[in-house]
C-alpha cells in the first residue's frame, strides 16, 4: 500500500491506549458495581420475559388456539418470530467466523458481543418451535431417541433438518464463544479480588496462563472452530428456507429462497448488532473501541445485503410472472395489493428504501440515523417474514377457505416476552462477562505489529484500507 | 441327603394337580381361541390387496351438504364452521371475470343465495375432500413421520404420534387438513378407515342423495370406480403438482381450483 499521507486511516482503536488501560477499562465493566441503570433495565427486561413464560404456560395448558391462528393459517407469529430470532442470531457468526478467516481485524471490536447476540438470538429462536406444536409435551417425538416403537423421525421433513441445522448452529456458536472468551476469563481471575469470583472464573478460564505453546493451541482452535463455523452461517438460514421452499404453496415454493433468506439474516443480523453496539458504546463509555470506523463498516454492510433481499423480492415478481403459474403471480400481486398489503409495504420501505440513506457518507457516520435505520430494519425483516408465512398460507389455493389472520393477546405478549428473554441474558453479558474481546484489541493495536515504529502510522496492515 | 427336603404328600399332589392343571389349561385354550379369531379376522381383511380412490360427479351434486353433515357425525368432527374432513364448494362463474367461491359451514347449512351482481354464465357443487395422494406432500413433510400413506392407498394420520406442528396442513394444496382442537393433532378424511374396512362404503357416500361420489379400487376393474371413470370424462385437481389424487371428478372445468 502507498504510504502518502491522504491514505492514513483512523486507526481501529482510538486515544492509542496501553494494554494495560485496555484491559482495566474493559474488565472493570464487570467488576465493579453496575450503574442504576443496568437494575432499571434489567428489571424491565425480565418482567417481559416473565410475561413470556406465563404465555407459554397458558399455551400448554389450553394449546394452540389462544393464537389467531385459523384454518388456512395455520402457523403464524410462532413461526415468523423463530425465523426473525434464528435471522438475527446470524451476524455473531459471520463476523466471528467469516469475518476471521478474511483477516478483518475490524472484528475485533465487536465479535464478543456480536456472538453472545448470537447465542441468546438462537435461544429465543429455539423456543418458538418448541411451543409452536399443538402437544409440547412430545416435541421430543422430533428427536432421533431410540425408542420401543421403532419409529424414528421422518428424515424426508425440513422441520426435522431445521432441528439438526440449528442445534448444530447452537452448539458450535457457543463452542466457538467459549473458546474466544478463554484468554479473557483467566484476565478476570487474575485481577479477582473476592472468594468466589477467584472461583468461578478459575473454573471457566480452564488453567489458562498464556503461555507460548497455550496460545499456539487457542489460535489453532479458533482456527478450525471458525472454519466449522462459516459453512453453518451458510447453512441454518438455507435449511430454515427450506421450511417453506419444500411445500408447494404458493409464494414459499421458489429455488431462491436459501440465498434470499441468507443474505435477510444477515442484514438483519447486523442491524441488530448496530442497535446493541451504539448502546453499549454510550453505556459504557466505550466510544474508543467501537469507533465510527466499524460502525460505518457494518453499515456498509448492510447497504448490500438490504440491495440482495431487494433483489430478491423483485426477482420474486419477475419468476411469478415468467413461469405462467397463475397461482404464483395471485399470491405476488396479492402481497403487494391484497388485505396484507400495508404488510408489504412496510417490509418494502425499511428493507429496500430506508439503507438506500447509507449510500452518502455523511449519514453513515451519523450515529442517531444509524440507530433509527437499524431499528427500522429489524421491523421490516419482522415483516418480511410476515408477509412470507401469512399472506401465502391466508390467500392460498383454495379460495373458498380464504380468511384474515390477525394476532391476539398472546402472540403479543410472546413475542415482546422473547425480546424480554433476549435483552436480560444480553444485560447478564455485560454485567458479567468481558463484553469486547480484550485479546483481539490488544491484536489490532500498533504495537502488537512487529513492524511497528513509535510515531510511524503508515505501516498498517496491507488489507485493511479499504 | 436327599431324605432332609421337605416331601409333599402324594395324595396332596395329585389333588392339586387336578385342580389346577385343567383351569390352567383351560386359560391357556382360551386365549389361544381369542388369538385364532383375531387371526381369523385379521386375514379376512388383507391391505395389500385394496387401493382405494373416489369418484365424484359434479353433475350430479345438488349441494345438500349431508355428505359434510354425516361426515362430521361419524368420524367426531368438530361442528365449528372451520373443521371438515369434506365439504362442497359453490362456484358461481359469471360470464367476465374471476368465478366466487364460497362453502358457508362446508355447505351443511345449504347455500344463500348467490349476491353477485354480474350476469351468471353457470354454478355448480364440488365436494371437497383428502385427495390420498399417491404421492402426498403433506407425508413428505410431517417431522415425525406421524402421516403415512397406507397399504390400501388411504392417507392417514397416527394420532399417537402426530405432535401436532401443522406443517402438513400447509403443505396440502387441496387444503384437507385441520388442526383438531381437543386432540391437537392433525385431522383429515380417512375415507372412513373403520368402515372401509369391513367392507363398507365410507359414510358421505352412503348419506349421497344423488350418488354423486362414488367410491371403489382403484385397480380393479369391475369396481363402481372404475365403472364411473369409463363412464365419464375425469379429472384430478391441480395434476401439474405432480400429487397423483386419488379423487376422480366428472364434470370439472377449468375454474374448479
Amino acid at each position: 500500500m502507498s504510504s502518502s499521507t491522504e491514505h492514513i486511516e483512523e486507526p481501529l482503536i482510538k486515544g492509542n491506549p496501553s494494554f494495560g488501560k485496555i484491559t482495566s477499562v474493559i474488565s472493570r465493566i464487570s467488576e465493579k458495581k453496575a450503574p442504576r441503570m443496568w437494575y432499571v433495565a434489567i428489571s424491565i427486561t425480565s418482567s417481559l420475559a416473565a410475561l413470556m413464560f406465563v404465555s407459554i404456560g397458558y399455551l400448554v395448558w389450553e394449546g394452540v388456539g389462544i393464537w389467531g391462528l385459523n384454518n388456512p393459517v395455520g402457523w403464524g407469529w410462532a413461526i415468523i418470530n423463530f425465523v426473525f430470532w434464528v435471522g438475527i442470531g446470524h451476524a455473531g457468526t459471520l463476523i466471528s467466523a467469516i469475518l476471521f478467516l478474511l483477516r478483518q481485524k475490524w472484528r475485533t471490536s465487536i465479535n464478543r458481543f456480536a456472538e453472545a447476540m448470537t447465542l441468546f438470538a438462537v435461544m429465543c429462536a429455539l423456543v418458538f418451535p418448541g411451543i409452536h406444536v399443538g402437544r409440547i409435551w412430545i416435541a421430543y417425538y422430533m428427536f432421533p431417541l431410540p425408542n420401543q416403537m421403532d419409529m424414528w423421525p421422518n428424515f424426508r421433513s425440513p422441520l426435522l433438518w431445521d432441528v439438526f441445522a440449528v442445534g448444530t448452529y447452537f452448539t458450535v456458536s457457543l463452542m466457538f464463544w467459549y473458546v474466544g472468551l478463554i484468554p479473557d476469563l483467566a484476565t478476570l481471575r487474575d485481577r479477582a479480588t473476592t472468594k468466589l469470583r477467584k472461583f468461578v472464573l478459575g473454573i471457566l478460564a480452564v488453567g489458562w496462563h498464556g503461555g507460548n505453546r497455550q496460545w499456539k493451541h487457542y489460535e489453532l482452535a479458533y482456527l478450525i472452530l471458525a472454519g466449522i463455523s462459516t459453512p453453518l452461517v451458510l447453512s441454518v438460514h438455507s435449511v430454515v428456507s427450506t421450511d417453506f421452499a419444500v411445500s408447494i404453496v404458493p409464494g414459499w415454493h421458489t429455488t431462491i429462497f436459501p440465498p434470499y433468506f441468507v443474505a435477510g439474516a444477515i442484514f438483519s443480523g447486523f442491524a441488530m448488532v448496530m442497535t446493541l453496539s451504539i448502546i453499549v458504546r454510550k453505556l459504557f463509555a466505550l466510544e474508543d473501541y467501537i469507533t465510527l470506523r466499524h460502525l460505518e463498516r457494518i453499515n456498509k454492510i448492510m447497504l448490500l445485503t438490504g440491495m440482495m433481499v431487494g433483489y430478491a423480492y423483485s426477482i420474486e415478481f419477475f419468476i411469478a410472472w415468467y413461469s405462467g403459474n397463475i397461482y404464483e403471480a395471485f399470491t405476488f400481486i396479492n402481497r403487494a395489493t391484497g388485505p396484507y398489503a400495508w404488510g408489504y409495504w412496510i417490509m418494502i420501505t425499511c428493507n429496500v428504501v430506508v439503507p438506500q440513506m447509507f449510500w452518502f457518507k455523511k449519514l453513515r457516520n451519523s450515529i442517531p440515523v444509524m440507530f433509527v435505520i437499524s431499528i427500522l430494519i429489524n421491523v421490516g425483516m419482522w415483516f418480511e417474514r410476515f408477509v412470507i408465512v401469512v399472506s401465502s398460507l391466508a390467500n392460498d389455493f383454495l379460495p373458498a377457505a380464504w380468511d384474515y389472520y390477525s394476532p391476539t393477546f398472546w402472540d403479543i405478549s410472546t413475542f415482546v416476552g422473547s425480546f424480554g428473554l433476549f435483552l436480560t441474558l444480553f444485560l447478564l453479558f455485560i454485567r458479567f462477562a468481558p463484553i469486547i474481546a480484550m485479546s483481539e484489541v490488544k491484536g489490532v493495536l500498533p504495537e502488537a505489529d512487529p513492524h511497528h515504529h513509535a510515531q510511524d502510522h503508515d505501516h498498517k496492515e496491507p488489507n485493511d484500507g479499504h | 441327603m436327599k431324605e432332609d427336603k421337605p416331601k409333599i404328600p402324594r395324595r396332596d399332589f395329585l389333588k392339586t394337580f387336578t385342580e389346577k392343571v385343567p383351569k390352567l389349561a383351560m386359560a391357556i385354550s382360551v386365549l389361544a381361541a381369542a388369538d385364532f379369531l383375531t387371526a381369523q379376522e385379521n386375514g379376512a381383511y388383507n391391505p395389500e390387496e385394496h387401493n382405494y380412490g373416489m369418484g365424484i360427479d359434479i353433475h350430479k351434486c345438488i349441494g345438500c351438504g349431508r355428505c359434510a353433515d354425516a361426515c362430521k357425525n361419524e368420524n367426531d368432527v368438530p361442528r365449528e364452521h372451520n373443521f371438515f374432513r369434506t365439504w362442497v364448494e359453490r362456484y358461481v362463474v359469471p360470464v367476465e371475470g374471476e368465478a366466487i367461491v364460497d362453502s358457508p359451514n362446508g355447505g351443511i347449512d345449504g347455500f344463500p343465495e348467490s349476491k353477485t351482481e354480474a350476469e351468471v354464465l353457470r354454478t355448480y357443487f364440488v365436494p371437497k375432500l383428502c385427495n390420498h395422494c399417491t404421492n402426498a406432500p403433506c407425508v413428505q413433510v410431517c417431522p415425525v413421520g406421524a402421516t403415512f400413506v397406507s397399504r390400501d392407498g388411504v392417507v392417514l394420520v397416527d394420532e399417537g404420534y402426530c405432535v401436532g406442528c401443522r406443517y402438513c396442513i400447509q403443505a396440502c394444496p387441496y387444503g384437507a387438513r385441520y388442526l383438531h382442537p381437543e386432540k391437537h393433532t392433525a385431522d383429515k378424511c380417512t375415507f372412513c378407515y373403520h368402515r372401509i374396512t369391513k367392507g363398507l362404503s365410507p359414510a358421505c357416500v352412503e348419506v349421497c342423495p344423488t350418488s354423486a361420489r362414488i367410491f371403489g379400487e382403484v385397480g380393479l376393474r369391475s369396481s363402481p370406480l372404475r365403472r364411473f371413470a369409463r363412464a365419464n370424462d375425469t379429472v384430478v385437481l391441480k395434476p401439474w403438482l405432480n400429487t397423483k389424487p386419488k379423487v376422480y371428478y366428472a364434470g370439472a372445468d377449468g375454474e374448479v381450483r
